[in-house]
């Protein structure tokens, strides 16, 4: 598959980076947690500080595939009365806002389910979201979620694939063969929010990977520190930071979460500014 | 079509680090179900371990009080006192063929958890079990029971804190664990291969009572009812009968304070179920438009449930068997008229299944033959139960316990 918009985006932001190493930030937050109007706040913050895709998550009740501090904010959403329309209109506003940033929607399933997948996938096509990412729709039954990614977002909007270390060769090669825009490659064995070793396996399997795809890989779950995403470089092409955005905005507010997004893209605005 | 489909409902909407795991479990699946060794070994164990066959008794009161041939299935006679060990039993000899040493399970009441333990304990398993913090507030006679029997109990603080919680947390504990552990899942929901894996263990309800019922009456039963929380019970004695058309199988769910109240947890027979995808599977659950799931309710903790095995709500979307529902109040009735009747102690969960036959007794032809089958005991949950008759004698007790607790710890 010839690439689409987003990895052209992505490609030209990794060229932009005056380094051998580039890397892009990728955060993560939950719509509606604590609210809408304090999304807004951090998601200028991220974007003031050199974040450069985001993944707005949409809450849902049984967030399987989240850890416990994210299904925890998913949660507390819906118990402040989080509603899915709502939230489309926020997540449209939020890309009107901010231009430059290629947003992403990160849900489940049932979500698109209520409101009818192909309407779903056309409502974000308008909204001018780039990708989905949808953690309980394994590839084998997202055929027609694809093809209604391909219809309505008309290379604009892309289905991501999730790859993982636990699957096989033959599984990531079949996944990979439908992989657009990049792939979330899931860190470490387990769910978002505990602290990954970036050592030799993840190196092993992204080299696995990178066999399978030729679109730039994200490696998600697990980035807390500056030294996280150095460690990251010459690996992958986008680190994810989620969790640890969220605890530093529990300790901090946005103003807290803009900090910690400075300190992790600090190194790469020198570098990119030499 | 896709294995682990039942119509439309079922599948594996799993996430993608689960994968191969799944993939592993049914391969192990599948090998021992065409494996005739496999079930022998399963049909001694439960003999030898769980006083299998259990029998299938004739309610002579009651057929005489309402003129019809009753007959109950008396899987309240199980080691742990439920049909749950069935299921935890099978599901130990699979993990033994797997080479796995750590079981995991969710439970709501904690009847599960505590048939899991017990298996656990058995084969030489470490076992941790997920409960919602509510939960584990509300029936501390089981998680006390689970700890003895060597389970480690985690309260799960998530979501609404109950049922549906300790299954998104057992499954977290899986994604980073499976090298190890399976999880042992209690009934017949959630993804591949588990509606399918669970409802072959409980298979052997069925079996036995099919031939049980044509040794005493050399016929067929016209009506067999069963409650159904997430279905495992249900599925396990409808196999029985299941290609005999006109056996009538009759789905029991909880239908709370009323399914106009909106505070139950019948979703097939309440019409407002709809099909979703949550849990790791499809069927009908209870929620709103946004597809967020809806809090339920039922007096017996194991009916309350948002979600209901695929295979039934494909038994129920074509026909074979038909859904109700009885309220908190007619199931308390019926477990007091089958205690009276019978001197048999119901567990409430399966009190629905009594309640439902017998608001349909009377209405049936006079050759009618009845199975009911009696899912769980309920003395075993005597806080429960003694709480939901609002018994005063009981009352004082406890009242006189926790004084008798405050002095001492002062
Ligand atoms: C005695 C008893 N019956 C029935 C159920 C409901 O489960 P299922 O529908 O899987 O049989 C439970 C669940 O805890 C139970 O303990």
């Amino acid at each position: 598959m010839s690439p689409t918009s987003l990895e052209i985006h992505i490609r030209a932001r990794l060229a932009e980076q005056a380094t051998d190493h580039p890397i892009l930030l990728m955060s993560h937050l939950v719509l509606g947690h604590p609210s809408l109007e304090e999304n807004r706040r951090v998601i200028a913050a991220m974007a003031d500080n050199g974040v450069d895709l985001m993944e707005l998550q949409i809450p849902f009740s049984e967030p399987i595939a989240d850890g416990p501090v994210i299904a925890q904010a998913n949660q507390s959403a819906l118990d402040h009365g989080f509603r899915v329309e709502e939230g489309l209109a926020f997540i449209g506003e939020t890309v009107r806002r901010h231009p430059q940033i290629p947003f992403l929607i990160m849900t489940y399933f049932n979500i698109l389910l209520a409101r009818g997948v192909e309407r779903f996938i056309r409502t974000a096509a308008e909204l001018g979201v780039r990708g989905l990412i949808i953690p309980d729709l394994p590839p084998q039954e997202a055929a027609a979620a694809m093809a209604a990614c391909r219809e309505f977002g008309k290379g604009n909007l892309d289905w991501i694939q999730l790859l993982t270390p636990t699957s096989t060769d033959e599984r990531l090669g079949y996944i990979g063969e439908r992989a657009a825009g990049f792939c979330y490659c899931v860190a470490r064995k387990g769910v978002t929010g505990k602290r990954t070793d970036f050592d030799a396996s993840l190196r092993h399997f992204i080299t696995r990977c990178r066999a399978v795809t030729s679109t730039p890989l994200a490696v998600g779950f697990g980035v807390k520190r500056p030294e996280d995403v150095d460690a990251l470089r010459g690996v992958a092409d986008i680190a994810v930071v989620g969790t640890a955005a969220m605890e530093h905005h529990a300790a901090g507010g946005a103003a807290a979460v803009g900090t910690f997004f400075g300190e992790l893209s600090r190194g790469r605005r020198t570098a990119a500014t030499v | 079509m896709q294995t682990g489909y039942f119509g439309e409902f079922g599948g594996a909407f799993i996430p993608e680090i689960l994968h191969e795991t799944f993939r592993r479990l049914t391969e192990a699946y599948e090998t021992a179900r065409a494996d005739p060794a496999f079930w022998n070994e399963y049909l001694r164990l439960m003999e030898n371990y769980s006083g299998r066959p259990t029998p299938l008794t004739f309610a002579e009161n009651l057929s005489r009080r309402f003129d019809r041939r009753i007959y109950i299935k008396r899987e309240d006679l199980n080691q742990t006192g439920a049909h749950k060990a069935n299921n935890v039993m099978g599901q130990g000899l699979l993990m033994r063929r797997m080479g796995k040493t750590r079981a995991i399970a969710e439970t709501g009441a904690g009847q599960h958890g505590m048939a899991c333990a017990t298996m656990a304990a058995r084969m030489g398993f470490e076992c941790t079990i997920y409960m919602g913090a509510e939960d584990v507030e509300r029936q501390r006679s089981n998680v006390f029971w689970m700890e003895r029997l060597g389970a480690t109990v985690v309260p799960v603080t998530s979501g609404s804190r109950t049922l549906k919680d300790a299954v998104n947390e057992a499954m977290r504990d899986w994604v980073g664990s499976m090298d190890n552990t399976h999880y042992v899942l209690g009934t017949a929901c959630g993804a591949h291969p588990f509606p399918a894996m669970v409802s072959w263990f409980q298979s052997i309800i069925g079996h036995e009572a099919r031939q049980q019922i044509l040794a005493a009456e050399g016929r067929l039963p016209t009506h067999v009812y069963a409650c159904v929380g997430g279905g495992s019970n249900a599925m396990g004695i409808f196999q029985g009968f299941l290609d005999d058309p006109r056996v009538h199988l009759v789905g029991v769910e909880a239908g709370g304070k009323g399914l106009a109240s909106g505070r139950h947890a019948a979703r097939l027979a309440s019409g407002t179920g709809v099909v979703g995808v949550a849990q790791g599977y499809k069927t009908f659950f209870l929620q709103n438009d946004d597809g967020q799931m809806l809090d339920t309710h039922s007096v017996a903790a194991g009916l309350d449930y948002v979600g209901v095995s695929p295979i039934l709500a494909h038994l129920h979307a074509s026909g074979r068997i038909r859904c109700e529902a009885a309220s908190d109040r007619e199931v308390l009735d019926a477990l007091q008229l089958l205690m009276r009747q019978e001197g048999l102690i119901p567990a409430l969960e399966s009190s629905h299944a009594v309640a439902q036959a017998f608001k349909e007794l009377p209405t049936l032809p006079p050759e009618a033959v009845v199975i009911i089958n009696l899912s769980g005991r309920g003395d075993k949950d005597i806080f429960t139960i003694a709480d939901a008759l609002e018994d005063p004698g009981w009352r004082r007790y406890i009242r006189k316990k926790a004084a008798e607790y405050s002095v001492s710890e002062a």
